[in-house]
């Protein structure tokens, strides 16, 4: 973390952009070609995640807050946009657009309680509150209880694609997802973006410079809250299911550890680490083994052996020898 | 006078004597959550995997063999506390170092691995455990009918505490270890072994949750998930009470074990939420807890 490299005109840096114009150019192709490959609903998966560990990032990652209730904001959008086009009739946008609207409030509200307090304690409140919309989404009758809320209507996009042929669906969802993350793009790299980083490295330095963490923190919590429930809403939609798994504390751990396994504070660690999280988890899910064991045993090796994440060990790897 | 708005007298007192009990709980837990970060500088999730661990251990020496409820109430706490020592020193040693999030991660870690582990072996279903035949029955206390075992829990929990709170306060280990919090070069360099001190500490802690979770086998089943289920529980109990005092954290405990059982007599569905209620409310009265001296 922290290697903020100031010569922007160097020859390096031309090429690592020239590189990374490459490489998304690459991702983009492969993945508008992926469904002819791939079982759509899969990289459907892959893509709300990626979406969400990525949201989460920003929290994380660029502004030093370890939030553990990021559940509650993915499996709330997902249950506010089910039952707004389930119940509702909301059309597919509206669902989405509500789900995405009731996660940035409760993320307005959980963030304003949570910032108040630092370190440790921040994730231990987010912890709290998170469960405490997991009981709710126990009780609550319009969520359904154990079963959720089922066979939720996918709707038309714009009023005129059916969204019920999977592949209109998939390039609907990637198209939502690439938004998702050129709206973090662009916070990050901006004017914004800098002050949460330097927020992450010395809060009190940025204090004395005039400006107010704390306002920056809320309304990096905010954001990111509402691109999960984005997330949230989108997979509750293109699976056609609100559940309570979506909102359980494993839930906000398995998103920490999409973004530590791929490297947090980078843009593309998160959607590393997503992409192997929810493909293990295919995996696993028919071989019979231990999911949540597998799952702590990679916290554990990610914590112990690699905690700049898959992605932040190969960039400081291929950085080294040219320093 | 036999009801209190509508609610019977001996439906109430049963209420907060199930509140009493689950402070209990609360206490056993935040008290060895609050010595751990005082100490080491570690917020353990894996609290409640060790709690469960009791549950299990104490399940396994009396039912597969045969180990009498007393055997198991001792053996279960140290079996989790020889973990904790392995714990502590191959794994959260490492990180004393580092950022207060990798050890909360890692300790997230081994909690996520010990209840997949056991929801794999054991399914999510309980296990029973008989109440032990010297503790079965009750007594009838005029107001209200006293199971034996539901005292026997009250008191020893709250023996447990204030043994804990003296030997910290008014001992010359507890001294040692409050030096050590302070500044612990300092009291390595006067000849004292300060990463011993630390592994027993966290060792101790650890097996006090043991011992909650052997202690709490006969009331509520033995199940995989019964950790997950309190730690978090307790997580807000520590963010009410601040981890800078211990008798603050027991003080806290117990009284939300009551506001808990006060909630589940008079609006039953809010039961499950009262502690994060309360939470919420102290976080914007007194955003650095009851008993905290400072954020």
């Amino acid at each position: 973390m922290g290697s903020a490299t100031l010569s922007t005109s160097t020859p390096i840096a031309s090429l690592q952009r020239t590189t990374g114009i490459l490489l998304i150019s690459a991702v983009a192709a492969l993945m508008l070609c992926a469904p002819l490959l791939v079982y759509p609903l899969f990289l459907i998966k892959i893509l709300c995640f990626v979406l969400f560990a990525a949201a989460f990032n920003l929290v994380l990652g660029y502004a030093g807050l370890l939030s553990f209730g990021h559940a509650a904001f993915f499996g709330g959008g997902a249950y506010i946009a089910a039952h707004a086009a389930k119940v509702w009739h909301l059309p597919f946008e509206l669902a989405i657009l509500a789900g995405t609207a009731f996660a940035a409030m409760i993320g307005l509200a959980f963030g304003a309680l949570a910032i108040r307090r630092h370190g440790i304690y921040f994730a231990m409140i987010t912890l709290a509150l998170a469960q405490m919309v997991y009981f709710l989404a126990v009780q609550m009758p319009f969520t359904g209880g154990e079963d959720g809320i089922q066979a939720v209507p996918r709707g038309y996009l714009l009023g005129t694609v059916d969204l019920s042929n999977i592949t209109a669906m998939y390039y609907t969802v990637l198209g939502g997802v690439a938004i998702g993350l050129l709206i973090i793009w662009r916070a990050v790299n901006s004017p914004f973006g800098h002050v949460l980083s330097a927020i992450r490295e010395n809060e009190v330095r940025v204090t004395s410079l005039g400006l107010k963490p704390d306002q920056y923190k809320l309304i990096a919590f905010t954001l990111s809250a509402a691109l999960s429930g984005f997330a949230g809403a989108l997979k509750a939609i293109a699976f056609q299911l609100a559940s309570l798994v979506d909102v359980t504390w494993h839930m906000s751990g398995e998103v920490i550890l999409m973004t530590l396994l791929g490297g947090m504070g980078t843009l593309i660690g998160p959607i590393v680490g997503a992409s192997i999280v929810v493909g293990l988890e295919h995996f696993l899910a028919t071989s019979g083994l231990p999911i949540t064991f597998i799952i702590g045993l990679f916290f554990v090796v990610c914590v112990m052996m690699f905690r700049r994440g898959l992605f932040g060990e190969l960039k400081a790897l291929l950085e080294r020898p040219k320093s | 006078m036999t009801e209190i708005f509508g609610v019977p007298v001996a439906v109430l007192l049963g209420q907060l004597l199930l509140g009493l009990i689950n402070g209990s709980f609360y206490a056993l837990l935040s008290l060895g959550l609050a010595i751990i970060f005082g100490m080491l500088n570690v917020i353990n999730f894996a609290h409640g995997a060790f709690y469960m661990l009791g549950g299990f251990a104490a399940w396994f020496l009396l039912s597969r063999l045969g180990l009498g409820y007393w055997g198991t109430l001792l053996a279960a706490p140290i079996m989790v506390g020889a973990l904790g020592v392995l714990v502590e020193r191959l794994l959260l040693k490492r990180l004393y170092r580092m950022d207060h999030l990798y050890s909360l991660l890692l300790t997230f870690g081994i909690a996520l691995m010990v209840e997949g582990l056991f929801r794999h072996i054991f399914g999510s279903a309980g296990m029973p455990y008989p109440v032990p035949p010297s503790l079965t029955g009750g007594i009838n206390l005029g107001f209200i009918f006293l199971p034996l075992y539901r005292g026997w829990v009250i008191v020893i929990s709250l023996v447990i505490c204030i043994l804990t709170w003296l030997a910290i306060e008014r001992t010359k280990l507890g001294a040692y270890l409050r030096a050590a919090t302070e500044n612990p070069a300092l009291v390595q360099a006067f000849g004292i072994n300060v990463p011993l001190l630390l592994t027993l500490t966290y060792a101790f802690c650890v097996g006090l949750a043991g011992f909650a979770g052997a202690l709490a086998a006969p009331l509520y089943q033995v199940s995989p998930g019964m950790g997950s289920s309190i730690i978090i529980v307790v997580f807000a109990v520590v963010v009410i009470g601040g981890m800078g005092s211990i008798g603050g954290a027991i003080v806290t405990a117990l009284g939300l074990g009551i506001i808990e059982g006060l909630t589940k007599t008079f609006y039953p569905a809010a039961s499950s939420i009262a502690v994060f209620v309360v939470m919420v409310l102290v976080i914007l009265i007194r955003p650095s807890g009851l008993f905290n001296r400072e954020a």
